[in-house]
C-alpha cells in the first residue's frame, strides 16, 4: 500500500510512521483473527491423516475345509466386526478367494467323522479379491481357470503369479491358521488390506 | 511484483475495486461506535468456515447425528475447538445484532434515505436467530431436541397453516430422519444462501448511502483505510478473544446425552430466547408467542416511519430500550427460577449423569447401529429388571418379582432365588417341598416320576439319608460352579466325590438324568447343572434334549425365538448366579 494513490491521502498532518503503524497492525490483526478459524477447520479436516488403522481384528472364520473342492477357488465374504468412526458394527470388510490344493499322499478330511485326531493334510491358500494394481475386484474365470481383473486386464494364475505386466505384484495372499485348519478342519484367515499398486505387499 | 499487479489490473481493475474499498469516506472521522457491522461481518465469516468444516463430519440422521457430533467433540483432532468456535460465535452473533441494532437507532441511521437497507438488517438479524434455532436441533441431543419440540409445538398453533407448517418443517409427523435433514439443509444451505444475498445488498446500500456520522463530528473526515480498519480489527480481535474464552472454559461446547423421548428432561431454549419462554409462563400462548413478537417486531420495521414524527426518534429509542430491559428481565426470571426450583436441578444432574455415562460407552464400546440412545438404554437392563419383565410371570425370586414387588400372576414355576446352591438343592429334593408351589407345585412336574422318586428315597430320612443329600446337594452345586461357593467347593472336594458316586450309583439318578454327558437323558443334564452356561442354554431353549426336550412345560425359547438377546440373558443368569 505504500504507493497508494497520492489523491486519496486525506490531509491528516500526520506523521507517517504512525500511520505505518497503524497499516502493520490492521494486517497483523486482520490475519490473525482470520486465522483461528481457518486453522481450526484445516485441522479438523486433516484430522483422518495419521491416523491408525486397526489390526484388522485377527483371524475370521470362513470355510470347513470339507466344503472346498480341490483345485477350484471359492469366493467368501468376509464378515466381521467393523469399526467406522463412532459406529461398530457387524458388516462385510472384504473377500477373499480360498483354494484348496490337494496335497499327495496326505490323509484328507471327507466328513465329521474323520475325527479332530486325524491331521488334515490338504493346503489352503487365501487371496485377497482386491486386485494389487489399482483394486478392483478379481475374479475367477471358470474356462481360463485363472484370476482375471476386468478393469485393466490384470491377470494372475490360480497360484497368485502375475500373468501379464499390469499387476505391480502377485494376487495379496494372506495369512491362514495353520494350527486351525490341521486340528479342525476350520478355514480361519487373517483379513488384511494393502496399498495398490506398490511392488511390495504393504498393510494399507 | 507491480508488473504482475498491473498486468491483473488491466484485465481485471482490481486497484479500482480495492481503492473503492479502502477509501470510503468518513465523515467525522473513526469512531469506535461503528464497528459493529464489521464484527458482525468477522463473525458470519467464522461461521461459514467452521460450519464448512463440520458439515465434513456431521451426519444428519438420528441414529448418526449425535453420534458424528459426539465423534467430533471427543475423537477428530481439534474437534471439540472447532465446534467450540462455531458454537461460542453463534452466541456471540447474537450479541452482536443487538449492539449494532442499538448502535443503528440511537445514531438514527434507520432514517431516509437509509430505511431499506434498515429492513435488510432486521432481516438478517431474523436469518441469523433462525439459524441459531435450526443449528440449536442438529447435534439432536436432550437439549436440542427438547427445545425444539416446543418451538415447533407453538409452529404447530399458528392460525389455518400451523399444522402442515410443523409437517413440512419437521418432515412428517413426528420427528425422525427428515427432521435433521430439513433443518440441516436449512441451515447450512436456504439460510446461509440468504444471509450472503441480503449481506451483499446491506453492504452495497451502506456503501451506496455512505457512513451515518454520529453528530456532532469529532475530527476531520478520514478514510476507512487504514484509522477505521484498525478500529475494526481491534474490535473483532476483542469478540474473538471473548469466544476463545468460552471454548477453552467448556472445551468445546456442552453436548447432552441423545435426544430421548422417554425421558423426563426439561426443556428449554437457549438463553437469547429464554425471554419469550418465560413469557408464556404469564401470557395465553397466542398472545405470547405471536401477538406481542409480532407487535414488537412490526414496530421496529416501522422505526423509519415513526422517526419521521417529531418525538419519533425518542420513541423508537425508548422502544428499543423497554424491549431490551424486558427481555432481560424475563430472562432473569426464568434463570433464577430454574436455579431455585429442586425439581428442575435434579433433573438436570440426572441428564447430565446421563451424558457422561453415554459418552463413556461410546468411548470403550463403540456405538451400535440402533445408536447411543440404544447404547444408554441398554444399560438401564439389569438383572433384576430384566427377571420381572420377563421371568417374573411364571417364576419367583425370594418370593418377589426380582424388584422387590409382589407377582402379578400366581407363582407357577419354581422361585430361583439361590438356585443350585446347597441349601437350594437340599430343599428341592425334599419331598416335602418338591410339590410346593415354591419349586414344582404348580407345573406340570408335580405329582411327576421326580416326585414319585423322591418319595420312596427321601421321606423321613434317618441320620445317614440326611447325610446323602447332604452329599448329593454338595456334587451337584458343585457343578454350577457358583461364585458364592467357590470356596467350599473347593475345601469339600472328597465330599463332593461321595456325592458323585450316590448319583451315578446307589441312587441311580442317571437312570433318568446325565452326569458327565454320557446318552441322550430322560429327564435334564446334571453336567455342569447351575452353570453359567448351563443356564444360558436352558433360557435359550429349554425344548433341546439335554434340558427337558419335549416335557418341557411352559417354558418360552427366550434365545432360540429371539425374546431376549444374549446379552440381556447373561444379565438375567449372572444376576440370579450372583456373579
Amino acid at each position: 500500500m505504500a504507493d497508494e494513490p497520492l489523491e486519496h491521502t486525506p490531509e491528516t498532518g500526520e506523521e507517517p510512521d504512525r500511520r505505518q503503524f497503524i497499516k502493520g497492525a490492521s494486517c497483523a490483526i486482520g490475519g490473525a483473527v482470520g486465522l483461528v478459524p481457518a486453522l481450526a477447520a484445516v485441522r479438523v479436516a486433516l484430522d483422518p491423516i495419521g491416523r491408525e488403522r486397526g489390526d484388522g481384528g485377527g483371524f475370521t472364520r470362513l470355510a470347513n475345509l470339507k466344503d472346498l473342492e480341490p483345485g477350484k477357488p471359492v469366493m467368501v465374504p468376509v464378515v466381521a466386526e467393523k469399526r467406522d468412526k463412532w459406529s461398530r458394527s457387524e458388516g462385510v470388510v472384504g473377500a477373499v478367494w480360498l483354494l484348496r490344493e490337494k496335497l499327495e499322499g496326505g490323509a484328507n478330511w471327507a466328513s465329521d467323522e474323520d475325527g479332530p485326531a486325524m491331521k488334515a493334510a490338504d493346503h489352503v491358500t487365501a487371496f485377497s479379491t482386491i486386485c494389487p494394481h489399482l483394486g478392483c475386484f478379481v475374479d475367477f474365470r471358470e474356462k481360463e481357470n485363472d484370476f482375471y481383473c476386468p478393469c485393466h486386464n490384470s491377470n494372475f494364475k490360480l497360484s497368485g503369479e502375475a500373468l501379464n505386466t499390469t499387476p505391480p505384484r502377485p494376487m495379496d495372499e494372506l495369512e491362514v491358521d495353520a494350527d486351525k485348519l490341521a486340528q479342525s478342519g476350520e478355514v480361519w484367515v487373517k483379513y488384511v488390506r494393502f496399498k495398490t499398486n506398490t511392488s511390495k505387499k504393504i498393510p494399507a | 511484483m507491480k508488473a504482475l499487479i498491473d498486468w491483473l489490473d488491466h484485465r481485471t481493475g482490481i486497484r479500482d475495486l480495492i481503492r473503492e474499498g479502502l477509501y470510503e469516506n468518513i465523515p467525522g472521522g473513526s469512531r469506535w461506535r461503528y464497528v459493529w457491522g464489521s464484527t458482525l461481518m468477522f463473525a458470519l465469516g467464522i461461521q461459514f468456515i467452521t460450519g464448512i468444516a463440520l458439515w465434513m463430519a456431521y451426519s444428519p440422521s438420528t441414529q448418526t447425528a449425535w453420534e458424528s457430533v459426539w465423534y467430533i467433540q471427543h475423537e477428530m483432532a481439534g474437534g471439540w475447538f472447532l465446534r467450540g468456535l462455531h458454537h461460542w460465535t453463534a452466541q456471540i452473533m447474537t450479541v452482536l445484532l443487538v449492539l449494532h441494532l442499538m448502535q443503528v437507532v440511537i445514531d438514527g441511521a434507520y432514517k431516509a434515505p437509509r430505511e431499506v437497507n434498515f429492513w435488510f438488517g432486521i432481516i438478517l438479524l431474523q436469518l441469523v436467530l433462525a439459524l441459531s434455532l435450526t443449528g440449536y436441533l442438529l447435534p439432536w441431543d436432550q437439549k436440542g431436541y427438547w427445545a425444539t419440540s416446543v418451538a415447533t409445538d407453538i409452529m404447530a398453533s399458528t392460525p389455518l397453516i400451523g399444522e402442515w407448517l410443523r409437517q413440512v418443517v419437521i418432515g412428517g409427523n413426528d420427528y425422525g430422519h427428515h427432521t435433521l435433514t430439513r433443518f440441516f439443509a436449512l441451515h447450512a444451505g436456504v439460510l446461509p444462501a440468504a444471509v450472503i444475498a441480503l449481506t451483499a445488498g446491506h453492504i452495497y446500500l451502506f456503501r451506496r448511502h455512505g457512513v451515518k456520522a454520529k453528530e456532532p463530528a469529532r475530527g476531520k473526515d478520514e478514510f476507512f483505510w487504514p484509522e477505521q480498519v484498525l478500529k475494526d480489527g481491534v474490535a473483532c480481535l476483542a469478540v474473538l478473544a471473548v469466544v476463545l474464552f468460552f471454548v477453552i472454559r467448556n472445551h468445546g461446547a456442552h453436548l447432552d446425552a441423545p435426544a430421548d423421548p422417554a425421558s423426563a428432561y426439561q426443556a428449554r431454549p437457549d438463553w437469547y430466547f429464554l425471554s419469550l419462554f418465560q413469557l408464556l409462563k404469564y401470557v395465553p400462548q397466542f398472545v405470547g408467542a405471536f401477538l406481542i413478537p409480532g407487535m414488537v417486531m412490526a414496530l421496529v420495521v416501522l422505526m423509519p416511519v415513526i422517526g419521521k414524527w417529531e418525538l419519533g426518534h425518542r420513541f423508537n429509542i425508548g422502544l428499543l430500550v423497554t424491549v431490551l430491559v424486558g427481555a432481560g428481565a424475563l430472562t432473569w426470571l426464568a434463570v433464577d427460577q430454574d436455579r431455585n426450583d429442586p425439581k428442575y436441578r435434579s433433573d438436570m444432574a440426572k441428564a447430565e449423569a446421563d451424558a457422561a455415562l453415554v459418552k463413556k460407552l461410546a468411548k470403550e464400546q463403540g456405538i451400535p447401529p440402533s445408536g447411543a440412545l440404544a447404547l444408554l438404554r441398554s444399560q438401564d437392563e439389569t438383572g433384576p429388571k430384566l427377571f420381572a419383565q420377563h421371568c417374573a410371570s411364571c417364576h419367583a425370586y425370594g418370593g418377589h418379582d426380582g424388584l422387590g414387588g409382589k407377582l402379578a400372576n400366581e407363582q407357577s414355576a419354581p422361585d430361583l432365588k439361590g438356585f443350585a446352591s446347597r441349601e437350594y438343592i437340599a430343599e428341592l429334593l425334599n419331598p416335602d417341598s418338591f410339590d410346593s408351589p415354591k419349586f414344582f407345585g404348580n407345573t406340570e412336574h408335580a405329582g411327576g416320576k421326580m416326585m414319585g422318586f423322591l418319595e420312596d428315597e427321601f421321606s423321613d430320612l434317618d441320620e445317614l439319608g440326611k447325610e446323602d443329600v447332604r452329599k448329593i446337594a454338595a456334587a451337584l452345586s458343585a457343578e454350577a460352579a457358583l461364585p458364592g461357593q467357590t470356596e467350599v467347593d473347593a475345601k469339600d472336594g472328597a465330599l463332593i466325590e461321595e456325592g458323585r458316586e450316590l448319583i451315578k450309583g446307589d441312587l441311580a439318578c442317571t437312570d433318568c438324568h446325565t452326569l458327565g454327558r454320557s446318552g441322550k437323558p430322560k429327564a435334564p443334564d446334571l453336567t455342569g447343572y447351575g452353570s453359567r452356561e448351563w443356564m444360558l442354554g436352558i433360557v435359550h431353549d429349554p425344548g433341546q434334549a439335554r434340558f427337558y426336550g419335549k416335557d418341557n412345560d411352559r417354558m418360552p425359547a427366550f434365545g432360540a425365538d429371539g425374546q431376549l438377546s444374549r446379552r440381556q440373558m447373561e444379565k438375567i443368569v449372572d444376576w440370579i448366579r450372583g456373579e
